[in-house]
């Protein structure tokens, strides 16, 4: 590690706010080196609470997570925020704005607010917030509340990073809930109608609490709905449609459905009591360390993805460049497959004689 | 094995005091984020401590203040002061933009200000100066 990483590292363990975001801010732009200063800062994290807030645009993300950290704060617990705003896909460019709602505990350095733009989304929005989290555990954070984009394509990616997920729900949008069905709705451990003094949020949590209900039933359960186990997610990922029959009993959390009035700061205690609440049982039921495993895991693989992928392109260039195969492939002298096939052969013959001699696989850095 | 860098320009588009003319604030945000730029935007009526806060903890290279109620004497230095207190004033490009007499413009510059841009100055020509002069880092 460089010099100026150790500097860093050390700030930031002492407690130094510019620090904190310095150490964000390589890890965002992928700095030479960030890579063994987040190793470094690994070794000093776990003691941090993760909670994942997502929901459609304008479910009011930013004015819960706004008046979280103020209740969390009043009950003497430091806070870390990471909100993250979408990024153009053809400038790079963004506008962060979740920062504006987060007004209630401005003037109070022990709520680190810190705006991530989408960038490099493939892969890297959840590799990226991953990291940041662990720069904030190891500041010493007690909760950390990581804010997504408004639920789109990566509301499975905050599984991977929180411990509880929290689904903000719009009231009188019926047909809304059916088409979250499928996806975001499976991975919420809390769910919570917001602006529940708005004209149908009675039947918006009617809608879930069946949901659910249905959810629980027998015949349901292999769709996931209702099953919140770590499995869940893998067998998602996995695409395994095998299912977890051993649902039942105390190790079942049953997703609460919650009310609350985010910009009155209505039913916010019950938002922190029952994510607490579904850290007990995390912890009670071995829960939390088989999600923490999940997520190493997919961080593990989401690096090898990407360091791979960059071994291969490097690899392409030396062979001319993919525009100089392309156009052998168009005119006819090749094809896809064997240049593939050429591309990756070193790197096939160099981990079989690998796992010969050692038997294991290698991790490239 | 090195990885791609993939650094981007940081910028908080601050508005501090009174006034509530946030018209240029909101064009120069908009211009920022299409020149690639990542913005972030304070909102209205915004305190110094804010504002240093959120420079601070959002590690922007540029921090833009746009004041248009004449409060920059009593406002910048705060918040200059501020930055030095975080170590986040010698690495933070600060630009001032609103309405500005000549005649209180060194002083600004004195306390750390890189420019100072008044009415009728272009957004290409402010873009320009955030790219030259971004701090490198």
């Amino acid at each position: 590690m460089s010099t100026e990483h150790d500097d860093l590292l050390e700030d930031l363990l002492a407690g130094k706010h510019r620090a904190l975001a310095r150490t964000i801010s390589h890890i965002e732009n992928r700095a030479p080196g960030y890579r063994s200063l987040v190793s470094a800062l690994s070794a000093h994290t776990g003691s941090a609470e993760v909670i994942g807030i997502t929901g459609s645009p304008g479910a009011g993300k930013s004015t819960l997570v706004d008046k979280l950290a103020e209740t969390y704060r009043e009950r003497g617990e430091t806070v870390g925020v990471i909100a993250i705003d979408p990024s153009s896909p053809f400038t790079g460019g963004a506008v962060l704005g979740d920062r504006i709602r987060m007004a209630s505990t401005v003037g109070d350095m022990d709520v680190f607010v810190r705006s991530m733009s989408a960038r490099g989304t493939l892969g890297g929005l959840s590799t990226a917030t991953a990291d940041a989290v662990t720069a904030m555990d190891a500041f010493g954070k007690d909760k950390i509340i990581i804010e997504t984009v408004g639920a789109g394509q990566n509301e499975i990616d905050i599984v991977r990073t929180a411990d509880t997920v929290a689904v903000l729900v719009p009231p009188g949008s019926g047909d809304a809930v059916q088409t979250l069905k499928a996806g975001i709705l499976e991975i919420a451990d809390v769910f919570i109608v917001n602006k529940a003094d708005r004209p149908g949020a009675d039947r918006t949590v009617q809608e879930l609490l069946e949901m659910i209900e249905l959810g629980e039933g027998s015949g349901f359960a292999s769709v996931g709905v209702g099953h919140h186990g770590p499995d869940a997610v893998a067998d998602l990922e996995q695409g395994d449609t095998e299912a977890d029959v051993d649902d039942e009993g105390p190790e079942t959390w049953t997703p609460p459905v919650l009310e609350t009035v985010a910009t009155k700061g209505t039913g916010v205690d019950d938002v922190i009591d029952e994510c607490r609440a579904h850290r007990v049982h995390l912890e009670a039921t071995g829960s939390l360390a088989a999600r923490r495993r999940l997520r190493h895991a997919e961080e593990i693989r989401t690096l090898l993805r990407s360091d791979v992928h960059r071994l291969l392109e490097a690899e392409l260039e030396a062979q001319g460049g993919v525009t100089g195969l392309a156009e052998a492939v168009r005119a006819g002298e090749t094809d896809p497959y064997t240049i593939a096939q050429d591309a990756l052969e070193p790197l096939e013959a160099c981990l079989e004689e690998r796992s010969l001699e050692l038997d294991v696989e290698p991790v490239s850095k | 094995m090195s990885e791609q860098e993939q650094r981007s320009i940081r910028c908080l588009v601050a508005k501090v005091g009174l006034d509530g003319h946030d018209r240029g604030a909101h064009v120069i945000a908009r211009a920022f984020r299409d020149a690639g730029f990542e913005v972030i935007y304070s909102g209205l009526h915004k305190a110094p401590e804010e504002i240093v806060q959120a420079a601070v903890q959002e590690d922007v290279d540029v921090l833009g203040i746009s004041i248009l109620s004449g409060a920059h004497n009593t406002l910048v230095p705060k918040i200059m002061d501020g930055l030095e207190e975080y170590d986040a004033k010698d690495d933070t490009l600060v630009l001032v933009g609103g309405v500005v007499p000549d005649e209180d413009k060194a002083a600004l510059k004195d306390q750390g200000v890189a420019a100072v841009f008044g009415p009728g100055t272009s957004i290409e020509e402010t873009i320009e100066f955030v790219r030259e002069n971004a701090p490198e880092r």
